[in-house]
């Protein structure tokens, strides 16, 4: 019932086990509910990025619209529709670290990397996330989180710190 | 009483209400108006506008009129101070970002999102930050976006999935960079989508052939009737100085709900081309001359008199005409000596005509599919034929009835097909009657049929069983089985397996007249109201293959709406005379035609159509003939006077109507057959076939409605 090009090659031997592994769990006709461990999956395998034709497969697999994955990935922000970065930077900018300072921990990074949310960096090392939500690290506000990794109580100088020690 | 019965209260009025209702269908009934954007009483609630918040007595806050289901006793205020409060303050939410661009926007002056800002909305906006932008998207030929405009309430998304059946929309990003799109750019291509535009509540998703064309204020709307199905979907044409500008739904729970298909909504465009025959023509030289209408009647009486003296004269009508052009047509012919008169264009099995129905129809309303326990649709591509149609089914597949098609390979239908028989076409006979062979099987009742049962395959068991399973079973045979070359041996094996089954036996007929047809009497063998006649007269495939001294073609293009196509032409050329009553001058007319007479097509005329359940819908002239043309049945009165025939003094289509149904009589619906025909094992081969309609080809207006043309559906079927 989908509309894609019907082609699931795209998806490795591994990546089906484990979607096949998701889709297990939920009533057959819920399968939908596996689209985000799927997603993830294959952003891990395709170095932290979604393509359409990625995202068409898992759609195949699924018996899903094409269109519903889209939206799912478009939705979360731990999913990647282009290229980026290859450490993924995530400055949370909800209340409680907006009022602690995050604004200023954000335009940081953007001038030592010369870069805007949203953007990587041309060595293709870092990606700075546009928007990230509450990660529920508030009782050390601000805070950032890079590559699951969660970094609090930031200043500037300890986010230069954190960023040399990861080169 | 029941259980399920309880009372609630509005503004101080009682109300009865069932349990699990919410509140605004409980309201909605009752007339009490109660803001919304997202609500739809066809899809499935969503519930994020909050435009219809409501005060509900010890709710601690405000409620969702649309998502609060009714309880005992509660007590509802829609109008109270804090009702309109939280109304006020959803309205002022979604101007916050809706841009005020209303005098350059189609909706405008019909925009639910601009009424209800009159009665909630502040005349001073509180924002001073900008507001956000969103790109447009190209969805098609159809659907014109201002997706700025958007306020996410997803009726559109929720349509796509819940009625399309394919999610081809989707809500994309989240929070302010919320969009809704395709993602990918591609169209939107079912062919209901163009109803997603009636549904938008503001200015999002248009017409895209009707932009900036006109200010709906400016615009009378006036009834009228879809001329491309048998549903007969009810229409609403707008037109602006006698031009039809717009068409939308007319909603009719009966047959089209409050959808109509992409072909209803946008035909109207073929209306108005370049190719318009704007005066009489006749041919000399080799090219077409314009001429007066006296001159051109003249001519067409003096050759047509001359004919009935000494020649033989064909008549042949398209299934889309009204019934009071073929009352009219079938009246003249006969008055002329000819039962040379047939509508039926594209049949290639015209034999056993005795066993036809009075008149063709769907064997049940429109409407009971929806309840039915099981359907079997034998040569259909239904969703291309009859897409309203199609939905019907597609409900009641949802809703558990076990739908079956033997049908060729490839027709892809979005719910839940029971069982999918496949055959190529040639060999839809064995397979009716290995499947007549199943039911027999089944319900222990023998056929009188003689005929070889062949191969009975599972496939044929499950849809024998399936249509065993309920007593509301409907058998309905499709335009590639009424087209086949083996169409009267099909008609009698489906109707064996209909009556053993205790199912109805119906038909879809073709176009939007076809049932008009054959009761007017555009038949060679029977007149109007069935009567037969004492001689009859050749049918169309004979007119077609051997000439006839001269002929009257109404509303038709011969290589596109006859089953011989070009053959036809060929045949045509032999004739002496021929005249054609036509809206377009076809430029392949010049190698047949010597004069053409310029009629109104559904919009400029009036009449009446009868749908696939009998219904004869009449509909006044809602535009202004193009130049010169004139309505049909017009022309027909008038060549009856020129003929010096008796009973043409007609003054308007509703007196022709009611001469024709005083001639008609009561006519009722009957699909049973008297005498089965032979069965033997006719061999057919595929190239002889009937090839599946295409959905944006079967009629002369709809091949020129340049938007649909340019639809996928309309590039996917070229080649047919
Ligand atoms: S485009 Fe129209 S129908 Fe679709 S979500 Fe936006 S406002 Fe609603
Ligand atoms: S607001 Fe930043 S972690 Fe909760
Ligand atoms: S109509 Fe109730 S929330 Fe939209």
């Amino acid at each position: 019932m989908s509309v894609s090009n019907k082609d699931t090659s795209q998806l490795s031997e591994h990546a089906r086990q484990v979607i096949d592994h998701w889709v297990a769990k939920f009533p057959p006709d819920k399968k939908r509910s596996a689209v985000i461990e799927a997603l993830r999956t294959v952003q891990h395998e395709n170095n932290g990025y979604l393509t359409a034709e990625l995202m068409d497969a898992v759609a195949e697999h699924l018996d899903l619209p094409t269109i519903q994955v889209y939206e799912v990935a478009t939705f979360y922000s731990m999913f990647e529709t282009r290229p980026v970065g290859r450490c993924h930077i995530s400055v949370c900018t909800n209340i409680a670290c907006h009022l602690r300072g995050s604004a200023e921990i954000v335009e940081h990074i953007e001038k030592r990397f010369g870069i805007k949310t949203g953007e990587s960096t041309p060595d293709g090392k870092f990606y700075l996330k546009r928007e990230e939500e509450c990660l529920a690290a508030c009782v050390n506000a601000p805070m950032m989180m890079i590559d699951h990794v969660y970094y609090e109580n930031l200043t500037p100088e300890t986010v230069d710190q954190i960023l040399e020690g990861l080169k | 009483m029941s259980d399920d019965d309880i009372k609630i209260e509005v503004n101080g009025v009682p109300m009865s209400a069932r349990k699990g209702q919410m509140i605004i269908q409980v309201t909605d009934p009752a007339g009490v108006y109660i803001p919304r954007f997202c609500y739809h009483d066809k899809l499935s609630i969503a519930a994020n506008c909050r435009m219809c918040l409501v005060e509900v007595e010890k709710a601690p806050k405000p409620l969702p009129a649309c998502a609060t289901p009714v309880t005992d006793g509660m007590k509802v205020f829609t109008k109270s101070a804090a009702a309109i409060a939280a109304q006020k303050a959803t309205m002022e939410f979604l101007l916050i970002n809706h841009p005020l661009d209303c005098p350059i926007c189609d909706q405008g002056g019909e925009c639910e999102l601009q009424d209800l800002a009159m009665g909630f909305g502040r005349d001073v906006s509180r924002y001073n930050e900008r507001k956000r932008v969103v790109a447009d998207k190209d969805i098609g030929p159809l659907v014109s976006t201002d997706m700025t405009r958007c306020i996410h309430c997803t009726r559109c998304v929720r349509f796509t999935e819940e009625i399309a059946g394919l999610q081809e929309l989707g809500t994309l990003g989240r929070g302010e960079n919320m969009e809704i799109g395709t993602y990918i750019e591609r169209s939107v291509d079912h062919e209901l989508s163009g109803n997603v535009i009636d549904l938008c509540p503001v200015g999002a998703l248009n017409s895209r052939p009707f932009r900036f064309r006109a200010r709906s204020w400016e615009m009378m709307q006036q009834a009228t009737v879809s001329p491309h199905d048998s549903v007969g979907s009810n229409l609403f044409a707008h037109t602006m100085h006698g031009k039809l500008l717009r068409v939308v739904p007319r909603p009719n729970e009966a047959l089209n709900e409050t959808w109509i298909a992409d072909r209803d909504r946008f035909s109207y465009a073929g209306i108005y081309t370049d190719d318009r025959l704007e005066t009489p023509v006749f041919r000399v030289d080799g090219e077409f001359r314009p001429t007066d209408w006296a001159t051109a009647l003249q001519r067409v009486a003096t050759r047509l008199g001359e004919t009935a003296k000494e020649g033989s004269l064909g008549v042949l009508a398209a299934p889309g005409a009204t019934l009071e052009e073929h009352y009219l047509l079938q009246k003249l012919a006969r008055d002329l000596g000819s039962n040379n008169i047939d509508h039926r264009l594209h049949a290639m099995d015209l034999g056993d005509d005795d066993n036809d129905p009075p008149f063709p129809w769907l064997g049940a309303a429109v409407a009971e599919l929806e309840s039915a326990d099981a359907v079997l649709v034998v040569g259909s591509h239904i969703r291309h034929e009859v897409p309203v149609l199609a939905h019907r089914l597609r409900k009641a597949g949802l809703a558990g009835s076990q739908i079956n098609f033997l049908n060729p390979a490839g027709f892809e239908y979005l719910f839940p097909v029971h069982e999918y028989a496949e055959t190529p076409l040639s060999q839809l006979q064995p397979q009716l009657v290995a499947l007549l062979g199943a039911v027999e099987a089944v319900t222990g009742r023998r056929s009188e049929l003689a005929v070889d049962r062949g191969a009975i395959s599972d496939a044929h068991r499950r849809i024998a069983d399936s249509l065993m399973s309920g007593d509301k079973s409907h058998v309905v045979l499709g335009h590639l089985a009424t087209r086949h070359p083996g169409y009267s041996k099909l008609r009698a094996i489906a109707t064996e397996i209909a009556r053993l089954v205790g199912a109805t036996m119906g038909y879809i007929p073709e176009s939007c007249n076809a049932a008009g047809a054959y009761m007017a009497g555009v038949v060679p063998h029977r007149a109007p109201g069935g009567k037969p006649v004492a001689e009859p007269g050749r049918n169309a495939r004979q007119m077609l293959a051997e000439a006839c001294d001269a002929y009257v073609l109404l509303g038709f293009e011969p290589q596109h709406d006859t089953a011989e196509g070009q053959a036809a032409i060929e045949t045509l050329r032999g004739a002496s005379f021929v005249v054609m009553l036509a809206s377009w001058l076809d430029p392949t007319a010049i190698e047949y035609a010597d004069v053409i007479l310029p009629i109104g097509t559904f919009a400029e005329t009036a009449g009446t159509y009868v749908n696939m359940q009998g219904d004869q819908q009449s509909f006044s002239g809602v535009a202004e003939p193009v130049g010169d043309a004139r309505p049909g049945w017009k022309v027909l009165r008038v060549l009856g006077n020129q003929l010096e025939l008796d009973g043409y003094e007609y003054n308007n289509a509703a007196e022709v109507l009611a001469a024709a149904n005083a001639d008609i009589g009561v006519m009722r619906p009957d699909n049973t057959i008297a005498r089965s025909p032979a069965i033997n094992g006719a061999q057919y081969s595929e190239a002889e076939m009937p090839r599946p309609s295409r959905i944006y080809g079967i009629d002369p207006l709809v091949r020129r409605a340049r938007p649909l043309q340019r639809t996928r559906d309309a590039k996917r079927t070229a080649d047919r």
